[in-house]
């Protein structure tokens, strides 16, 4: 096994163990905001996408990535945007909203 | 020289990813969570920027606004079309990273090594097969496509079949990378996998599925860091992932269905020859001038929300029932069940929207103990979640699933379409009993007549 192989894995598995216990904490109130949240912290396939777009390498790979580019920048923007909008509309009894 | 700091950069990006997730655990500091994972994006995206090997920011800077352009109107959705956005925004996740994984092979293959190939592979498959069934959600969730499952004979071992072949194309493409001629074809059989996985799921399942996708995403992108060696996507992909996983671990508990069920069941198929069986039966039915009479002398009513209120609308209209009733002193709560809706924590979201406290809405474990004490439990839109047969009817398809225990209310007041069964084909028995009433009509129109009862006839 190469270290690079070996060091991912380790990654792997110990965020996944993080995810797992941080996640499980989180009150089902807020189920949808999670998976709004987590939509847009998956789009972090941007770095990816950033690289091969501005790499420039064959005008394919340029093709792709720009669109990959795209297709993360939306889910960044809408992603944050309508969790942030959601928690907003969350208030408690005998409190206006914020 | 700034190059170095970009490791730092990433570090700090999951470092903040972490955060903004377990500040999600509660409405106090859950806005905060999601201000320090913009923080994080934005680590991440300009340390990406920063790197040497980007020789021009032009498309880049394209994408971006084309990107934003996109993004925004999709985060202004109205609430009740959040289901369709999520499954939407999750089809152009995976498609960004089965793109990158798609340009990467064709920029490295054939000097490629197995564990990146290997790597690639599943990035590519996951990545095609959740975009395409992504889409599929969304069209069933859009009611584009049929709601309810399609299912043929045969379909699971095809559907099998065509996995198997996607699954051996992969391996055959990490034994011979330079079999370039097969990526093409790997591709498209992911793409097609993704569409007929969804084909024979019904809405019903909905969350489930929408939070297993969620988990594909997730996965596909950590796939990618393994193909970068990049730690900080094999962090997020993670976290993504055991999300995504542990919402469909709940989902399929509150259902008390496996995985392999869900995917391969098609629910709403069982329960066809018992539908005729029970339509004869009589029901009590009441007016809505009778039903705001019942609910005035009632000391705590239960509201039971599901996916008709949504499709109705009427979270509003509950929202003006609530403060009529919270004023006459009736106390009021609000009961949600793991799986009403289309996705995990719908109805939180429908009622918070229409502006109706958090500490209202009373998870199912908690809700369950106080109907017993409860005048009136109030069905609006709900069904199956609601079935008495889940607790004790061995042959219903439901059996054993946890229920929102409404019959054992003083009165249940049941506002319906009509007495057509729910989505999963299932009669409810809970329409039958002797303390059950049924209002029929559209859930946001018996509610807003409710509501003038109150107010005084109208005028309002």
């Amino acid at each position: 096994m190469s270290p690079e192989l070996e060091q991912g894995l380790y990654v792997f598995v110990l965020a996944t163990f993080v995810g797992l216990e941080v996640i499980r904490r989180v009150s089902p109130l807020l189920h949808t905001p999670l998976m709004s949240l987590t939509n847009a912290i998956s789009a972090i396939a941007v770095v990816g996408s950033i690289l091969v777009a501005g790499e420039q390498k064959t005008p394919l790979s340029t093709v792709l990535g720009t669109l990959a580019v795209a297709c993360s920048m939306i889910n960044i923007v809408g992603g944050y945007l309508i969790t942030y909008r959601m928690l907003r509309m969350f208030r408690k009894s005998g409190k206006e909203k914020p | 020289m700034i190059e170095r700091a970009i490791p730092l950069l990433y570090l700090a990006a999951a470092a903040s990813f972490i955060l903004a997730l377990k500040w999600l655990s509660a409405v106090a500091t859950a806005r905060r969570g999601v201000i320090v994972g913009i923080a994080g994006m934005a680590l991440a995206v300009g340390g990406t920027l920063l790197r040497p090997e980007i020789v021009s920011y032009r498309w880049i800077g394209v994408a971006f606004v084309v990107g934003t352009v996109i993004g925004v109107p999709m985060a202004l959705m109205p609430m009740t079309a959040v289901p369709q956005r999520t499954a939407l925004s999750h089809a152009f996740g995976a498609l960004a990273a089965a793109l990158v994984g798609t340009a990467e092979f064709y920029l490295r293959a054939p000097r490629i090594d197995r564990v990146t190939m290997g790597a690639l592979a599943l990035e590519v498959l996951l990545g095609f097969l959740t975009f395409t069934a992504s889409l599929m959600a969304f069209g069933k969730l859009q009611e584009i496509l049929p709601t309810r499952p399609i299912t043929w004979r045969f379909q699971n071992v095809a559907n099998l079949s065509l996995l198997g072949l996607a699954a051996g194309s992969g391996v055959y493409l990490v034994a011979r990378p330079d079999a370039a001629w097969l990526f093409p074809a790997f591709a498209c059989l992911s793409l097609f996998f993704g569409v007929l996985l969804i084909v024979p799921i019904g809405g019903a399942d909905m969350p489930t599925v929408i939070s297993l996708l969620n988990s594909y995403a997730g996965l596909s992108a950590a796939a990618m860091g393994f193909v970068l060696d990049n730690k900080l996507l094999i962090v997020a992909g993670a976290l993504d992932g055991s999300s995504g996983f542990i919402l469909s671990v709940i989902m399929c508990r509150a259902m008390n269905r496996s995985f392999t069920n869900v995917l391969f069941g098609a629910f709403g198929q069982v329960g066809e020859k018992d539908r005729a069986a029970g339509e004869q039966r009589p029901v009590r039915s009441a007016t809505a001038e009778e039903a705001a009479g019942t609910l005035q002398a009632a000391g705590l009513v239960i509201v039971v929300p599901g996916y008709g209120m949504a499709v109705a609308q009427a979270q509003h209209k509950v929202r003006e029932l609530y403060d009529v009733l919270t004023k006459a002193g009736v106390e009021v709560k609000f009961a949600i069940h793991p799986v009403a809706g289309r996705m995990p924590g719908h109805m939180n979201v429908l009622l918070a929207e229409a502006d109706i406290p958090y500490d209202r809405l009373v998870e199912m474990e908690d809700v369950n103990s106080d109907f017993p004490q409860a005048d009136v439990a109030l069905v609006l839109g709900a069904n199956d979640v609601t079935n008495p047969a889940a607790r004790h009817d061995r042959a219903s398809p439901i059996f054993g699933m946890p229920i929102l225990e409404v019959d054992k209310a003083r009165t249940v007041m049941v506002v319906k379409r009509s007495m057509n069964p729910g989505f999963a084909g299932i009669e409810n028995e809970l329409y039958y009993l002797d303390r059950t009433l049924m209002v029929f009509g559209d859930a946001k129109a018996v509610v807003g007549s409710i509501v003038r009862e109150f107010t005084g006839g109208g005028g309002h």
